[in-house]
């Protein structure tokens, strides 16, 4: 336990990734198995222990320290695990023991209950001190965020031993915590893992935003982006020789409980990339096309799915490419190849559940940008621009795809109230709430908060932006701060819905910080009505 | 009679004793201000009239170029302002000269304390504790998160760090007055002679404080050395040169920084440091509470930092207590 604490709190105060890299290469490479594939596990968000969550560690905490200076503590730290871990009372009797390994410690964590971790954990934690009982936490209720992306962790893997990322990314998913069968094949030379028989996910290939890059549409295809989630269809017949398909989302999460409609209609192996979308009756598009994604979201999250909702809203997938196809890996070939093998395809996937994303025209790029301001389609997040010779890649590789979303939204809104963010920006007010007048402001008209952002300006802006909290505080809720009215910011956003949630009645769809208007006056901020207007449900 | 300690009073600016017409730590130039430390958050320029201990006097000296003005008080020193108000300056061990201030009005005792910290400090006069009715402190660490470590266990981190990497320095941000002093004379306390190397924004603040009986060792400038020079050396240099382009010539600095802050390991990283050294000025959030209960005043009012957690503490507590909100103190650097 105390190595991987090492290597956490090392971790922590590296900015370099070249750094980072040969920190967790080395860890990888001296930590004999199981304990590195536990870290590799704990550092790629594999691990659950379901009887230990963020509040299991808060309900300890107030056990032992006053609840509202635990609150203040949390707030001002920023992560509840480093909150805890330097909170945590020292034991009386300073004799340390041996702290447990790391496979111990993962044994013991599976072995807690709901019942028995309130008493057990206390134990673990008086063994260790305050570096310990960080790591012991974040390894406990998982989500690092220690500035180590699952992509980096596996990269240094792959660097350790001298070994293809790409066939990291591949073995990965077929293999469960502490990897071990991964290290053989890494470090000692042993045979990789079997892939063939399993419905296994495949790393997306993603793009880059095109930003001001101009394109050639004699080297690039154009399709819509549709706003639905990518999702990855799986059919694989097992040893047995029993179909088994699965349906995953784009961080790799088995998401076929959700979509049932989708497991049985795929008649043969295969592994397609696609969008998942609904069937919207009112929703505007095509006759019966895609819904908007607010009709889309009604079915996320779920975990069983009733009738009405399999009858309202049905999912078909919208397919972008072919990666592997009754056997054939066709991620070698070039987007033309796969994209040809695809609409072959398409004569046999019934279209109840499945139709093809086409093609999108264009004479020249300067013609595709118009095409792009026409798209009329709710369901059109913006275009997509593939390499036509591209193979299809695992991750972000720059210039082979690109999206081009559609301009967003804009509208001037006032800044109303503030909270602290967390991780690399704790102890900043870094997350807005802003409103929009509900009448004319020179008619004593009110602000209805409107939407919530984060992102969106620079360092020294947010530093800007702290400042002006800080000295315009009117009221404290908590972590919250109430601010006077004086800054306008210019709101982007990609669509509008109606929700019950909000007093306003509206909900944006990600919201962003587009500009920060220091010069307008907040009077001259727009009006919920003028927002309500750009509502699409 | 009016009410108790009606006497005193706070804006966001600053503190006022009513009577005498003056202010304490001023945020914006009055008539006559009481200082308690040469820190620019409690000591800004501009003032008809400024009262301060010598070394704070000589500090402003240092920051404004003028004397004007300067009045200056010993430690123990009591000194009779307008309207029946006396004043006595009190060592706060935070910063060479820094002083609390002890305020007598009509039987009434009033301890302001600036910025203190209770741990012994080569470079500054220690904390006393000076019994008051209303107790005006400081809460920039009050948080139960905030422990200080023994500054010798810093001081080691700092020398292994050095010892295992002799081809590169270590850059120790430290702010100019005081933690720049103290980290350099507590280096020497550990044995550590090598010449130390310093930002040119830190060269004047070093010799007054070895004018005022501090011996700090070998000192030289960085500006004055080459790249092959300073490794295996220690470089000491503001915050804000940390990530500067300044810090371009120096041999692969491993960053470092001395500050209570980096007891948070967000705060480290937000300011890209390698080597965190929590080694602060002020008091911790134990020290802060054990100077309340051994004060004992019968109210505790507090000027700035964490307020909200040493309210509650004094709530849990059942002591009298309430918060000033004094803006512009700034403590990123603390």
């Amino acid at each position: 336990m105390n190595r991987f604490a090492a290597l956490l709190d090392a971790l922590v105060y590296t900015g370099s990734r070249n750094r980072k890299l040969a920190l967790l290469s080395a860890y990888l490479r001296e930590t004999p198995d199981p304990d590195r594939g536990w870290a590799m596990a704990a550092l790629t968000g594999e691990l659950d222990f379901p009887a230990v969550k963020s509040s299991t560690i808060r309900n300890l905490l107030m056990e032992r320290v006053d609840p509202v200076l635990w609150t203040l503590s949390r707030d001002f730290v920023g992560d509840t695990a480093e909150t805890a871990s330097l909170l945590w009372p020292e034991p009386q009797e300073s004799a340390p023991q041996d702290s447990p390994g790391l496979d111990e410690t993962v044994g013991l964590l599976t072995s807690l209950t709901r019942a028995t971790a309130p008493s057990e954990l206390p134990k673990l934690l008086d063994g260790l001190d305050s570096s310990g009982r960080y790591a012991l936490i974040k390894l406990a209720t998982g989500g690092m965020r220690i500035g180590v992306s699952a992509r980096l962790a596996k990269t240094a893997f792959a660097q350790a031993f001298q070994v293809d990322v790409e066939d990291v990314e591949e073995y990965w998913h077929a293999l469960e915590p502490p990897y071990t069968e991964l290290f053989a094949w890494a470090a000692d030379g042993s045979d990789p893992p079997d892939v063939a028989h399993r419905p296994l996910f495949r790393p997306f290939m993603l793009a880059h935003p095109l930003e001001e890059t101009v394109v050639d549409l004699e080297d690039f295809a154009a399709e819509w982006k549709w706003d639905g989630i990518r999702v990855q269809l799986v059919r694989v017949t097992d040893a047995e020789g029993n179909p088994q398909t699965r349906l995953y989302s784009r961080s790799g999460d088995d998401i076929s409980a959700t979509f049932p409609e989708l497991l049985d209609v795929l008649p043969f192996d295969a592994v397609l990339d696609g969008e998942l979308l609904v069937r919207g009756i009112t929703q505007g598009g095509e006759a019966g096309g895609a819904a908007s994604f607010n009709a889309l979201q009604q079915r996320l999250g779920r975990k069983t799915v009733s009738k009405k909702m399999l009858t309202e809203a049905p999912a078909f997938v919208r397919l972008y490419d072919t990666l592997l196809l009754e056997g054939e890996d066709l991620r070698e070939h070039s987007w033309e190849t796969r994209r040809a093998r695809l609409e072959a395809l398409m004569e046999r996937l019934p279209d109840s559940h499945f139709d093809l994303s086409s093609l999108v025209e264009a004479r020249d790029f300067e013609h595709l940008a118009q095409i792009r301001a026409g798209a009329r389609d709710d369901a059109i997040e913006g275009l997509m621009l593939k390499r036509r010779d591209s193979p299809y890649i695992a991750g972000r590789k720059v210039g082979l795809w690109y999206k081009w979303k559609r301009d967003p939204l804009l509208v001037d809104c006032v800044l109303m109230y503030a909270q602290r963010g967390s991780g690399k920006r704790s102890s900043f007010y870094s997350d807005y709430t802003f409103g929009c007048w509900d009448g004319d402001p020179d008619a004593g008209a009110e602000l209805l908060p409107v939407g919530k952002a984060y992102s969106g300006f620079t360092d020294a802006e947010l530093k800007k932006l702290d400042k002006l909290v800080r000295q315009t505080t009117l009221n404290r809720f908590g972590p919250v701060r109430e601010v006077e009215r004086t800054l306008v910011f210019e709101v982007a956003f990609d669509s509008v819905h109606t929700s019950k949630r909000h007093k306003s009645g509206l909900a944006m769809r990600f919201p962003r910080i587009h500009r920060i208007r220091w010069d307008k006056p907040v009077h001259e901020a727009d009006r919920i009505e003028s927002l309500r207007q750009l509502v699409r449900d | 009679m009016s009410a108790p300690f009606s006497w005193i009073r706070s804006e966001p600016w600053g503190v006022q004793v009513v009577p005498a017409d003056c202010w304490i730590d001023p945020g914006r130039a009055v008539d006559r201000a009481l200082v308690t430390h040469g820190h620019a958050d409690h000591a800004r320029g501009g003032h008809g009239e400024t009262i301060a201990t010598p070394e704070t006097l000589a500090i402003m000296e240092l920051r404004y170029n003028t004397r004007k003005g300067a009045v200056p008080v010993q430690y123990g020193e009591t000194i009779r302002l307008p309207g029946g108000v006396e004043a006595t300056y009190i060592p706060a061990g935070h910063v060479l000269g820094s002083a609390q201030i002890l305020l007598e009005h009509a039987g009434e005792r009033v301890v302001i304390t600036g910025d203190y910290k209770r741990r012994a400090d080569p470079t500054c006069a220690p904390f006393e504790v000076t019994p008051c009715d209303v107790f005006i402190t400081e809460a920039t660490f009050g948080l139960p998160v905030f422990a200080h470590p023994p500054i010798e266990e810093e001081m080691a981190k700092l020398l292994a760090a050095l010892a295992r990497h002799p081809e590169q320095c270590v850059l120790v941000g430290a702010y100019a007055l005081g933690k720049a002093q103290r980290v350099i004379a507590e280096l020497r306390a550990a044995g550590h002679d090598d010449p130390i190397y310093l930002h040119g924004a830190m060269e004047k603040m070093c010799r007054l404080y070895e004018e005022n009986g501090v011996n700090l060792g070998e000192l030289r400038l960085v500006s004055d050395h080459t790249k092959e020079d300073m490794r295996g050396r220690i470089i000491i240099a503001p915050p804000s040169a940390l990530n500067d382009r300044w810090s371009r010539r120096l041999p692969e600095p491993i960053t470092a920084m001395a500050s209570g802050w980096m007891r948070v390991r967000q705060r480290a990283r937000q300011r890209g440091v390698e080597l965190p050294l929590v080694i602060s000025d002020h008091a911790d959030w134990d020290e802060l509470t054990q100077t309340i209960a051994q004060v004992n005043p019968a109210e505790t009012w507090i000027t700035h930092g964490r307020e909200e957690a040493l309210l509650r503490w004094c709530e849990l507590h059942q002591r009298r207590a309430r918060a000033l909100a004094l803006v512009g103190r700034e403590d990123e650097d603390d």
